[in-house]
């Protein structure tokens, strides 16, 4: 289990009478993408925030990059990223503000944060907005800088809950420089668009309603 | 792990950042102090004040003002997904409390540089006071700062927090309002400042604060954990 990128075991998680997940395994290897589907309501959020830290398990195994969750979270921490549903960026500061701030929290200070953050805007195509508050962006925009917060500080691993969300075509392919496979990325991808993810899935995992695996 | 400095620095910069543009704290919490010494004037109907009373009117006023900004502290980080994104940075929990602490007492000391002044012309026939003062505003505020802190970290993720605040925060921050009216009390006495008891209410405050601060720093990382 701990030779695992991710290692999952009888996760269950409630949320008081609701049961969000119930009984979710997987393994996925280092350099593997595991790619979530399933109806809305069946958990995959759920699952992703749990192997993000920011969720505990109810009950079951996770282990995500050699820690067992939730004891052992700080060693996981700083070393994924995160895109989830909200982009996690400030409203009020513009987006190299925003970036500059999770650098520093990521322990990125000077030339090579500043550097890192203008070459990752460059490559969402946002380096002439960058000083813009991020209230007066589009949610298209707000994404594309949300895609820069996630690998910043050059995660490990990449949790994605419909990283396309919001972004036009080439918005899309733009980002898919950044999260998408290849690179020995290891990548949990939620989605609702199957055709486009599936090719690039190592694995697949089905939920089902009430969070049980539906086709592993 | 990043340094907790590091992070303390980052958190705090951001915050007093996003202040000085929208202003979305201080104002509130200066226009409600000095409409409220309106008030106390015209409500009064004395143009002078001293001793107890002055003391009640000053801390009354400035305890309330202060929930405003408590109220908001953690605002940005529920609303905006702030909690999630600093939880999933290798940071000590506790270099988000100092930070919002400090961040919380900037405020406060702000406050404090534009009211104290207006009270000082509206109700105190000298200013002699005002330097011994600044001592017990200091001590108050640090207070102030750590409980705010705490329970508005814990009222955040509350759909009735205008109302939690308030309700949890005034019963701890009793001891607090005593030390401070305390300390006040002879401070503003009429015929100028007295020091009766003056050291005994700065060492209740200092313990206040000390207390508060170790508790802070004790369950804050469980407070911000799911």
């Amino acid at each position: 289990m701990s030779d695992a990128a991710v290692a999952v075991a009888g996760l269950r998680r409630d949320f008081g009478e609701r049961t969000a997940l119930d009984g979710v395994g997987f393994e996925l290897a280092a350099g593997e993408s595991l790619v979530v589907l399933g109806p809305n309501g069946a958990g995959k959020t759920t699952l992703l925030r749990i192997l993000a830290t920011l969720l505990r398990p109810g009950s079951g195994e996770v282990h995500v990059l050699g820690a067992c969750l939730p004891g052992e979270a700080w060693k996981a921490r700083g070393r994924i990223g995160f895109l989830g549903h909200e982009p996690l960026l400030y409203r009020d500061l513009s987006g190299r503000e925003n970036l500059r701030f999770q650098a520093q929290l990521h322990g990125l200070r000077g030339e090579r944060a500043e550097a890192r953050i203008a070459a990752l805007l460059a490559a969402v195509g946002m380096e002439r907005r960058a000083e813009q508050r991020v209230a007066e962006l589009s949610a298209g925009m707000r994404q594309r800088i949300a895609v820069c917060r996630c690998v910043l500080h050059e995660p490990e691993l990449l949790l994605l809950d419909e990283p396309d969300s919001n972004l036009d075509a080439e918005g899309r392919e733009l980002a898919r420089e950044l999260i998408g496979p290849g690179e020995g990325r290891t990548r949990v991808l939620v989605t609702h668009d199957p055709e486009r993810a599936l090719p690039d899935a190592d694995q697949v995992l089905r939920l089902g309603a009430g969070g049980r695996v539906a086709v592993a | 792990m990043t340094p907790s400095r590091l992070a303390f620095a980052a958190i705090l910069g951001k915050d007093l950042r996003a202040e000085l543009r929208t202003l979305q704290s201080l104002p509130a919490m200066a226009l409600f102090a000095v409409t409220t010494f309106v008030i106390f004037r015209f409500g009064l109907d004395r143009t002078s004040l001293s001793g107890s009373l002055a003391a009640g009117v000053l801390w009354a006023t400035l305890l309330f003002a202060a929930i405003l900004g408590i109220n908001r502290l953690f605002v940005a980080e529920r609303e905006e997904g702030g909690f999630d994104a600093i939880r999933l940075a290798p940071i000590d929990r506790t270099a988000l409390f100092a930070a919002k602490a400090s961040a919380l007492l900037v405020y406060l000391i702000v406050l404090e540089l534009i009211v104290v002044p207006v009270f000082a012309v509206f109700f105190l026939d000298s200013a002699t006071a005002l330097a011994p003062l600044a001592l017990v505003l200091l001590l108050a505020d640090i207070g102030f700062a750590a409980t705010g802190t705490l329970i508005s970290s814990m009222a955040v993720n509350s759909r009735a927090r205008d109302l939690l605040t308030p309700l949890v925060l005034l019963p701890l921050v009793v001891p607090l309002m005593i030390a401070a009216t305390g300390a006040t009390e002879p401070l503003l006495a009429l015929g100028g400042p007295g020091y009766h008891r003056f050291d005994t209410w700065l060492a209740v405050l200092g313990l206040y604060d000390l207390i508060f601060l170790l508790v802070g720093y004790a369950v804050f990382d469980f407070l911000v954990e799911d």
